[in-house]
């Protein structure tokens, strides 16, 4: 069965920069061990022949052409940002590095 | 983040090569030249006003959708093929998963398991050091298909560096270009010649893609860029040591120099019986040094799984077989159909060929120059200027056609060779136009016989016993009366000419 533990959590949660308190971590390990369980029946189901579904329709090649389309403005862009300066999206101070 | 110390310090070159063998890995990114991006139809323009090459897809807006570009699906496959690449029968996207604002979307669409080309190779020659080249063959790993990210401002701090900064600006053109991910196998065995290797790679690869046609490959605009890994070894052992990746090696001489450094600053670090952190550094041009990044993620951090919004790509035989006949020729037989047609021994050729020159000389020759021409100029004076400023040849800010149109000027004797280099000088200054830089700089040649044959009179006459010496049938001492005529009319004579009107005055 798999388990999933509060390191492991904790280490999710440092990826998906959320930051979680000791009791947040404690809650939620075990409810995604639950969830976990639950996703993992359905191994129970499929046989070993059967490849795993990535798409729900049959289809390959879906292609466009390489002709543009109109671009949004860059004020319609900026229009649902928080913040932005320099015709540029602001956003915080980023402690991590680029990937 | 794990401070890393990089106080420690480096060993020599040579000796680090007598106690361990590198091991290369070159990721090189190329930016497609397509009009339009990878998933949506927004422009690719470099240079564009900030975030006004954008749409909802390409800013991961609700409800957006992704479409595959085919354009850059077939320019994947030509590039894969072109290295000697299997093209996958069926493959899909992926989404990489990581939370940074250079992707809107929180994920970079590429692929993960499934590249549309793998198992390649490609051949690179580097100057053995004594007359003649070595050829390496490097195996090429997988290339596959993603997307460029946004390029990060960032505001505050002391450097604008990401360290420090206060917040970031982004602007997202460049988010969704495509890009080609090509990896190489590790490179072994090529031990001191591991730097020239590197270089050489990436310069092959680069004349590859120029070839098919399918990038603008500009490193110093991003169009190339090349993340260098590297490890060390202890000389004679096959257990590979823990490698760095060196990020955003942006010219081939900082490849060179980059892989250099690695070797020398690993094997301080072994050497003090200390390890190799695996982590991503940083390199720093102007400096020629790498500094620490950050500790390298493991992949499952990146929680890769198939892109549910494209279906996959299966590329059909036929299909596959009509790119590969659209392939130009190989860099090989190239370089020797060039040899023959343009008459250049084979150490010309070689200077040639170590100087990234085949491209802007062709070019120059289809401008209307002579072979020999062109390559005289490419290799003095221009690789000169090129290696000064740390720049390849093509990115010098002069083009072939100018250079062919100064030899022009040569050739009907409006330019002698010393006002010719004054012209490329002017043009390589931003100056204009070869014709722009004669007029606005005066450098045409004197004429008017007139004014030429009074400066003769003048030289002459200030040089009596030389004088005598050439009418006693000494016509090699003229040298004197040339050089004397040539500084009068500073330098804008045709040595030639005065030398005709010296003999017949002293006849």
């Amino acid at each position: 069965m798999p388990e999933i533990s509060r390191d492991e959590v904790a280490h999710l949660a440092d990826l998906a920069r959320i930051e979680l308190s000791d009791a947040e971590l404690d809650h939620l390990a075990p409810q995604l061990s639950v969830i976990l369980e639950s996703v993992a029946s359905i191994a129970e189901v499929a046989a070993g022949d059967i490849p795993p579904t990535s798409h729900a329709v049959p289809l390959t090649n879906v292609f466009r052409a390489d002709e543009p389309e109109p671009c949004l403005t860059a004020e319609q862009a900026l229009s649902g940002a928080p913040a932005s300066e320099q015709q540029r999206f602001a956003v915080p101070r980023i402690l991590g590095d680029e990937q | 983040m794990t401070a890393v110390s990089d106080s420690g310090g480096l060993v020599d070159f040579d000796e680090a090569l007598e106690r361990f063998d590198p091991a290369m890995g070159l990721e090189v990114h190329v930016e497609l030249n397509t009009v339009t991006k990878m998933f949506c139809g927004c422009r690719t323009e470099f240079g564009a006003e900030p975030n006004t090459q954008t749409c909802p897809t390409c800013l991961g807006l609700p409800g957006s959708l992704p479409v595959v570009n085919g354009k850059a699906v077939e320019s994947a496959i030509r590039i894969g093929l072109a290295l000697n690449c299997e093209i996958a029968e069926w493959c899909r996207f992926a989404r990489k998963n990581y939370f940074y604002p250079d992707m809107p979307k929180n994920f970079q669409t590429s692929q993960y398991d499934e590249p549309i080309a793998f198992d390649g190779w490609t051949e690179v020659e580097i100057n053995d050091g004594e007359g003649g080249v070595e050829r390496f063959r490097i195996e090429i790993e997988r290339a596959h298909m993603e997307e460029d990210t946004g390029k990060s401002l960032h505001v505050g701090g002391a450097t604008g560096r990401i360290h420090g900064a206060d917040y970031s600006l982004v602007d997202y053109n460049r988010a969704g270009i495509p890009l080609i991910e090509i990896v190489t196998k590790p490179i072994t065995g090529t031990r001191e010649k591991a730097p020239a290797v590197a270089r050489a790679y990436v310069a092959a690869l680069r004349d590859i893609l120029l070839g098919l046609g399918v990038s603008d490959v500009r490193m110093e605009q991003g169009s190339l860029r090349c993340d260098v890994n590297l490890s060390l070894a202890l000389a004679g052992s096959d257990k590979l040591g823990t490698r760095t990746e060196t990020k955003n090696v942006n010219s081939l001489r900082s490849v060179e120099r980059a892989a250099r450094y690695e070797i020398s600053r690993q094997a301080a670090i072994l050497d003090a019986g200390e390890s190799v952190l695996q982590e991503t550094r940083h390199w720093h041009e102007d400096t020629g040094i790498t500094t620490s990044g950050r500790e390298k993620s493991d992949a499952e951090d990146y929680r890769y799984f198939p892109e549910p919004d494209l279906v996959p790509v299966a590329p059909s035989r036929p299909w596959v077989e009509e790119l590969r006949g659209t392939l130009p020729e190989p860099p090989r037989e190239r370089r020797a159909r060039l040899q023959a047609v343009w008459g250049f021994a084979d150490l010309e050729m070689r200077d040639v060929v170590a100087a990234g020159a085949i491209p802007v000389i062709e070019a120059t020759v289809a401008a209307g120059t002579t072979p020999q021409a062109a390559r005289k100029w490419w290799l003095s004076d221009l690789a000169r200027r090129a290696n000064e400023q740390g720049v390849e040849l093509a990115d010098l800010p002069i083009s072939p056609e100018q250079v062919a149109r100064v030899q022009t000027l040569v050739d009907e004797g409006a330019l002698n060779d010393k006002l010719a280099r004054q012209v490329i000088d002017g043009v390589v200054a931003g100056e204009g136009d070869p014709d722009a830089v004669v007029k606005a700089r005066g450098l045409a040649i004197v004429s008017d016989e007139g004014a030429l044959s009074e400066a003769v009179d003048r030289a002459i006459a200030a040089n009596p016993d030389v004088a005598d010496k050439i009418r006693d049938g000494k016509a090699a001492a003229a040298g004197a009366l040339i050089g004397a005529v040539m500084k009068d009319m500073r330098g804008q004579a045709d040595a030639g000419r005065v030398r005709e009107l010296i003999l017949e005055k002293l006849a």
